[in-house]
């Protein structure tokens, strides 16, 4: 008992030293434990649940929450495959079979000797220099044959992840379209300089001139949620930026962290100076690990020429820090107040709104969540003024957007485009000469057929957060669907009825289509989910889960009926594969021991 | 009555009081709204999505919305109820709900409610999950299998006798209620039968031991009257 004790402490008192014993911290906590011990086991988790003075429930809670955290032994090296739908079209499935044999696994299983398990993960941000993997939550990009076998050898000979070859983990920015965001040049501290001659109220007012609209998707005026969280009684407000870009698809944060830091935490700094907040967190998804030292050491920088601390740039009283939040793999958390109770150290379950963060946020108190690309673009406003950045895009999208580009086109990356935009341009820019249909916006997002290329990016055309997903004339746009809807069933949070069963309902239909026994009864179920799903679930998610079947039903209808039976209905139970037990005792497989198929 | 302290639900004005929601205002008024998560007493859930209405014309829960005046809620409408019936489906095939074998039938609301919508098939195949009973506590069994993850028994547990013995831990359909005490059985926790966490299981989730059957089926509480009329009953219950 006092060994397990003295080494439990040894392990874990630096960790809890570093988070100042502060239960608010506990997915810190918990993460960096994991990447000491490989997993957390049951002492770690009675042990932090007392110095944290929390019930182990909640410790537990946490960790069965959130898919990157685990309470059994999971390998040294845990293996993880994008599985987004882009990751299946450069070939992620051949990939991960290859690894599984050459290592003598199967998926999910660890190996006999506790040194390595093989999974798949959702959309990792890697989709234009995908296939990817994560391993130990660090990034491999490029995924080849070659670099599997590579792989393969590394783990076997138990070689640790700072000695693989560092280009394995190198991640491009694979910008091709720089508008005004990212061809401005800004020396640090400029666009918080003149935010500061404007004053909080003259700063607010440009934001609300320039009519500049948030650019997480659901596109609320940035400036009218500054004041309303300026104006919100409260004793101290927060600043959060939320980098849990989780939507398959979407890959624009990370370059904006990777390469353009300074103009996300310099918009976090104008935000509290705007709003009155002295305390700023990212919200950094897990995905995105690699790059927490290095904006660490932005943050330090920052700090040691006063764009950060006490008195930032000799204003007195103006007081303003960062502090950066690692999530554990749950897209939910993208959904604001699923962000906060994360922050909070809790599962990401959406709260109940209204009330919203604006007025009731992080530790109930008043806070602006805002997209890493919109606060980015903050500094441009204080920069150029409200005036200058309405004169860019539509009336009523004004300024720019990041897109992710990805899937069949020759130069996938970052492209920022003025709103207004067509997809027609886009495409040509992007080379996609064979393109059938778009996915905008990710999973949750609008799936475009040719006849609407016309279409343009805009809030009041197709919304975007920014994903771009272009699919060929040779894709098969059921199986795209029926990714997506496997994506939601794995985040669903299990708050609601609807999403949480629902989802699982969907995946269960749209499987039974692909094995050729749909029927149009499936059809109809289908589409009576998503009607459910859409008007009763508690957020975002459940609401869009449905969305891709519903869209490429419309529109890609024959890549449904052609794997349909021409019958009114079909039995979900499948007598056949119910024989298989008894197949296996009897230790045959011959065809007699089946059903005909047609039975 | 004052128009200024009414609501219309289905074209009927409901009274309310300052801070009430929907759906207590619409209970106290002698109008049924279906529910689960919802309990007098304790803060509204908003999971089970039973008591979806359409306010307004937007779909939001009548047990988190607050009752304003002058606003129109649909509630009883061909459409809402088709939906609560699907909902209702979802929830007996995700558990493993065998109601005839059931103490709790007859007093169970996920039961009556599925009287009460015309359930009259579970529609869905299945999932038949493997999931634990729990007998280690000398007074009460803890029967996952017919859990809905209300949540009511935590929040009970935590809130009003302060034991915070239960918690909600997983996603998605992993979902499900652990125990707060080392080796996670309830027989380790101060648990009694007299916990307001005892007594707010909407279904039979949380059952007292050595009690079976001493009222017949056929003789309980929603056997005699159907849930709907039996709203003074779900807005005056106290466990």
């Amino acid at each position: 008992m006092s060994l397990v004790n003295s080494s439990a402490g040894g392990v874990l008192e630096p960790i809890l030293e570093r988070y100042s014993r502060n239960p608010r911290h506990l997915m810190q906590i918990l993460r960096e434990t994991q990447e000491r011990l490989d997993f957390i086991p049951k002492w770690a988790v009675d042990y932090l649940a007392e110095a944290l003075a929390l019930a182990r429930t909640q410790v537990q809670a946490v960790i069965d929450f959130y898919a990157f955290f685990y309470d059994s032994p999971r390998g040294k090296y845990r293996i993880l495959f994008s599985d987004n739908v882009t990751d299946r079209m450069q070939g992620n499935t051949a990939l991960l079979s290859r690894m599984l044999s050459r290592l003598g696994l199967t998926q999910g299983q660890v190996s006999g000797d506790g040194l390595v398990s093989i999974d798949t993960t959702s959309c990792t941000g890697m989709c234009d220099q995908g296939p990817a993997l994560l391993v130990n939550n660090y990034p491999v990009t490029r995924l080849s044959s070659q670099r599997i076998d590579q792989i393969c050898e590394l783990v076997k000979s138990q070689t640790p992840l700072v000695e693989w070859p560092s280009e394995f983990f190198h991640v491009e920015d694979n910008i091709h379209r720089k508008d005004v965001l990212l061809s401005t040049e800004m020396v640090n501290g400029q666009a918080l300089k003149h935010a500061i001659e404007l004053g909080p109220q003259g700063m607010l007012a440009e934001m609300k001139a320039s009519n500049f609209r948030g650019r997480g998707g659901a596109g609320f005026t940035t400036g009218v949620k500054w004041e309303a969280c300026r104006n919100a009684p409260g004793q101290t407000r927060y600043v959060i930026c939320n980098a849990d870009e989780g939507e398959p698809g979407t890959f624009k944060d990370r370059v904006l962290l990777a390469s353009f830091a300074e103009r996300v935490f310099e918009g976090m700094t104008i935000a509290g100076y705007v709003i009155g907040a002295s305390k700023g967190l990212v919200y950094l998804r897990a995905e995105y690990r690699y790059m927490l030292e290095k904006l660490q050491a932005k943050l330090e920088a920052r700090r040691k020429t006063k764009l950060l601390g006490k008195d930032i740039l000799g204003q007195k009283g103006f007081d303003f820090d960062i502090e950066i939040h690692m999530g554990a793999g749950a897209y939910v958390c993208g959904e604001e107040t699923a962000l906060i109770e994360s922050l909070e150290g809790k599962p990401g379950r959406p709260r109940i709104r209204p009330p919203f963060p604006v007025t009731h946020g992080y530790l109930g108190q008043p806070t602006v969540v805002n997209n890493v690309e919109t606060l980015a673009k903050a500094t441009l406003i204080a920069q150029n003024g409200g005036a200058w950045y309405k004169g860019l895009g539509t009336k009523l999208s004004t300024g720019t957007k990041l897109l992710s580009i990805s899937g069949d086109c020759n130069s996938p990356g970052i492209y920022e485009y003025p709103f207004g935009v067509r997809i027609t341009q886009i495409l040509e820019d992007c080379g996609a000469r064979n393109a059938m249909a778009v996915q905008v916006g990710g999973a949750a997002g609008t799936c475009l057929a040719r006849h609407e290329f016309g279409r343009k990016i805009a809030f009041e055309d197709v919304s975007t957060s920014g994903a771009l997903m272009v699919f060929g004339d040779n894709r098969d746009m059921f199986e795209v669907a029926r990714n997506f809807m496997h994506f939601f069933k794995h985040e669903s949070c299990g708050f609601c009825t609807p999403c949480r069963v629902g989802t699982t309902l969907m995946c269960n239909l749209m499987d039974k289509i692909a094995n050729g026994k749909g029927t149009g009864y499936e059809m109809n179920e289908l589409s009576r989910l998503h009607q459910l799903l859409k008007t009763a679930s508690h957020c975002g998610l459940g609401q869009s889960a449905g969305r891709p079947i519903y869209d490429t039903l419309q529109k890609f209808r024959p890549s449904y009926d052609r794997r349909l039976k021409q019958k009114d209905f079909e039995p979900a139970f499948d007598l056949d594969a119910s024989l298989a037990p008894a197949r296996e005792i009897m230790d045959r497989d011959d065809m007699d021991a089946h059903l005909g198929t047609d039975l | 009555m004052n128009l200024e302290d009414t609501f219309i639900i289905d074209g009927t004005p409901i009274p309310f009081e300052p801070s009430q929601t929907v759906l207590q205002a619409a209970l106290k008024a002698g109008v049924f709204i279906p529910h689960l998560c919802f309990y007098p007493g304790l803060r509204p859930n908003g999971s089970c999505k039973l008591c979806t209405v359409i306010i307004n014309g937007r779909h939001t829960s009548a047990c988190t919305a607050l009752a304003r005046s002058g606003i129109e809620v649909e509630n009883n409408t061909p459409e809402l109820n088709d939906k609560r019936r699907l909902m209702l489906q979802m929830l007996f095939v995700e558990g493993n709900h065998f109601c005839p074998g059931c103490e709790k039938s007859g007093n169970c609301q996920l039961q009556a409610l599925a009287y009460e919508l015309e359930m009259m098939t579970p529609h869905f195949s299945h999932f038949f999950p493997s999931r634990k009973i729990d007998a280690s506590h000398p007074e009460a069994f803890l029967d996952m299998n017919r859990c809905i993850a209300c949540g009511l028994c935590v929040q009970a547990s935590c809130e009003v006798d302060k034991k915070n013995i239960f918690a909600l831990s997983g996603r998605g359909m992993a979902s499900h209620i652990v125990i707060n005490t080392p080796s996670g059985k309830l027989g380790d926790s101060s648990f009694a039968l007299s916990d307001k966490a005892a007594n707010v299981c909407p279904v039979g989730a949380i059952l007292p031991k050595r009690h079976g059957f001493a009222l017949p089926i056929g003789q309980r509480l929603y056997d005699t009257l159907p849930i709907s009329s039996q709203t003074e009953f779900l807005t005056t219950r106290k466990a």
